[in-house]
């Protein structure tokens, strides 16, 4: 399988570690992986501030570079449902490119619902040993409903031990822009997703997206909270330097 | 209703630092009508709820759809019934119509079941100001009535305030000594409206449905007080929006299955009260003359756009007690009548764009509210739709709309892209020190006041990706 990464610009800005361990699962469950060079943001930002013809151009972008790759993964449910949930929107007024838009929105998976449902991952080659617990990020779980895939690679870990918090489906505060505009709105909503994740007594919250990490982090040690760990799923199944164990 | 929903942020501001309001909604939150949901869509079985929410949609998309034609129909149907039916365009037009058929009918006091509609367009007010008393009876307006106040959820009034406060209110209104037993603080409210009950001259309803092949109207309540109401005084007011007619009795056994579950997890509400032509001869209660109001004010320009579908709404407020910002800053920071993810499509469709300008972001777009709206509004979308008008109408501000599209235009040139994100990596870890995370950013302060901002790894994926391809 010749699977298209894209990286994300989050990931490629913030933390490109999980990048590769992307890559290392996917090449681990036999894919061939290319990254397109000149992949930059897929829209979102523009399309969620009603800028809708920046989103529009970036779009069209992306599947210019991504339309000749077999499948593309991202390891974001936030920027794959961007591509699978709204990019035939952007294009409903232009059927050439709306037909091709729906070519590849059914090509384009978030990493663990690709790994397990499109490549099925057998051995998961990370060691993390430990206790966690497991953030669903909004657009994953509820445009492209990823829920069980990450909890079923995360059972082939035998180190690692799940603790489901209270409340995991709920928002996390972050909304790209929100958390910005509204910030100290989208704290008070972090802080209970905080609390939360501190009554486990999980040693790591583990999760899908760059940016509800970024804003649980950011949180997590505002409030004082030096110990638990913020990661990211493919940094946990691929065993990525410095997630380590415990 | 004095429009405050251009001041969304500082309003939230103050909710969030309101530590009373803040005990109030953790309460709302844990023990709230979020739960029973859950409960109540279980135990229908999960799935069938879905295929009722795609009915209870498809219902009301058929009945906007031809709107105008089961408005005759249902003032057709209510007419031969008795009842006479008036229409209003505004919210204006709407209080005048109640205060002509208060000056027909003599009345001199007002009892009132709840009614959103009738908060949207400053019914009460209207009322006092051409000395009719209204009286609220529903708990938790009377509550707010009396403490001055707005709804601040549009089926639990009164959710805002904790039993203490109620307790204060009580006492200084009631002139009796101050009780904190819930069970005791009702008994007392009861006693009271039960004097106001008996001397009202007019009952005014909201109507939750009108039905349109027997002209009836619909309320779903759980205290009673809405039976009474429509019943007792001699003249019977219902007062609602022209969106929400349904065409069939059949139609509305399927909205009715969706709201209470939607609404408090209940499989019904303890109370549905259906009223159809007044009191005939041999009926053993029912008022003399029945009205229907039915008011527009802003609901005609959402059929046919980009927002129809919000009309669709039932009023359950399942998308406000599943949002995370109304649960964080409680209903009266939205500014005007109706909070929460509905509240902030709505708002701006009634009283503009342009008084409104921040509702619309005010929203994480987690579709929480999306995926449990008993009839299917894409709420997230809607608020989407109305980003994108402000920008079209040039509503944003300068700063804002240079940011997107500079980083758009260079998000477009790869190049350059590279060049300034392996500098900002640097910048930005360089100064995350060694503890790796930034105190303060300029130009991100919504984000730094109250959080920490993690560092990144120091060089771009792209350029380490070269790399190891480089070396490899």
């Amino acid at each position: 399988m010749r699977v298209g990464l894209f990286v994300t610009c989050l990931v490629d800005l913030m933390r490109p570690s999980i990048g590769f361990a992307a890559i290392k699962l996917l090449e681990t469950a036999g894919c061939e992986v290319q990254v397109p060079p000149t992949q930059t943001c897929c829209g979102q930002p523009g399309y969620n501030s009603g800028d809708r013809a920046s989103a529009r151009a970036l779009a069209a972008k992306l599947l210019d570079e991504f339309e000749a790759c077999e499948y593309v993964v991202a390891p974001s449910g936030s920027c794959a449902g961007m591509i699978r949930a709204h990019y035939p929107d952007l294009f409903r007024d232009d059927a050439y490119m709306l037909g091709r838009i729906e070519r590849l929105c059914a090509r384009v998976y978030e990493l663990t619902d690709f790994l397990v449902n499109v490549a099925g991952l057998a051995a998961v080659p990370g060691g993390y040993s430990g206790s966690i617990t497991y953030h669903d990020s909004c657009s994953g779980l509820r445009e492209l409903g990823v829920k069980r895939q990450p909890r079923a690679l995360l059972g082939r870990m035998p180190g690692v031990e799940l603790r489901e918090m209270d409340e995991c489906e709920q928002c996390c505060g972050f909304g790209g822009t929100f958390a910005v505009k509204f910030g100290d709105v989208s704290a008070a909503i972090a802080d209970r997703k905080c609390a939360a994740i501190e009554a486990t007594g999980a040693g790591a919250v583990v999760l899908g997206d760059l940016g509800c990490m970024l804003n649980l982090e950011g949180r997590l040690r505002r409030r004082g909270n030096e110990t638990v760990k913020v990661l990211h799923i493919a940094e946990v199944l691929a065993g990525a330097p410095g997630v380590g164990s415990r | 209703m004095h429009v405050q929903s251009m001041h969304f942020k500082a309003r939230a501001g103050g909710a969030l630092a309101d530590d009373v309001l803040q005990a109030n909604l953790r309460k709302f939150g844990a023990s709230g009508f979020a739960l029973s949901r859950a409960k109540a869509v279980e135990a229908y079985g999960a799935d069938d709820f879905e295929r009722l929410r795609t009915a209870g949609a498809s219902i009301r998309d058929r009945a906007l759809a031809t709107l105008d034609a089961y408005i005759e129909r249902f003032e057709r149907e209510a007419k031969r019934r008795g009842a006479t039916v008036l229409f209003a365009e505004t919210g204006a037009e709407a209080c005048e119509r109640v205060l002509e058929i208060c000056r027909r009918h003599g009345v001199k006091k007002a009892i009132k079941s709840k009614s959103m509609l009738s908060e949207e367009v400053g019914l009460n007010d209207a009322l006092a100001a051409a000395g009719v008393e209204p009286v609220e009876t529903d708990l938790g307006e009377y509550i707010i009535q009396l403490a001055g106040e707005s709804p601040s959820h549009i089926i639990a009034p009164a959710v805002h305030k904790s039993k203490d406060e109620v307790a204060d209110l009580f006492a200084a209104h009631h002139r009796q000594a101050r009780k904190t037993d819930i069970g005791e603080m009702t008994r007392e409210a009861r006693a009271v409206l039960r004097g106001h009950f008996v001397s009202a001259d007019l009952g005014i309803s909201g109507g939750n449905f009108l039905i349109a092949e027997t002209g009836s109207g619909v309320i779903v309540t759980n205290e009673g007080n809405g039976r009474m109401v429509t019943t007792l005084p001699r003249v019977h007011l219902c007062i609602t929006g022209i969106e929400k007619v349904l065409p069939t009795l059949e139609d509305f056994a399927v909205l009715l299955r969706l709201l209470t579950r939607s609404a408090t997890g209940q499989a019904i509400s303890n109370y549905v009260s259906m009223f159809t032509g007044p009191r005939r001869d041999g009926d053993g209660d029912g008022p003399e003359h029945l009205y229907f109001i039915l008011v527009d004010a802003g609901r005609t320009n959402l059929v046919g756009g980009d927002l129809q579908d919000m009309l669709r709404c039932i009023r359950c407020g399942a998308c406000m007690n599943h949002c995370p910002v109304y649960r964080s800053v409680g209903g009266h920071a939205y500014g005007w009548v109706y909070p929460g993810p509905m509240g902030a499509v709505l708002t701006p469709s009634y009283v503009g764009l342009e008084n409104a300008l921040e509702l619309p972001h005010a929203a994480t777009l987690c579709n929480q509210c999306g995926v449990v709206c008993p009839v299917r509004i894409p709420l997230p979308e809607l608020l989407r739709k109305l980003r994108e008008q402000e920008v079209e109408q040039r509503l944003r501000p300068q700063r804002e709309m240079l940011a997107l599209r500079a980083w758009a235009w260079v998000a477009q040139r790869p190049w350059l892209y590279a060049l300034a994100t392996r500098w900002a990596a640097r910048v930005l870890r360089v100064r995350g020190g060694g503890a790796r995370r930034i105190h303060r950013l300029p130009g991100a302060s919504g984000w730094t006041r109250s959080r920490d901002f993690p560092a990144p790894q120091g060089a771009t994926f792209r350029d380490l990706y070269r790399k190891t391809r480089a070396s490899g």
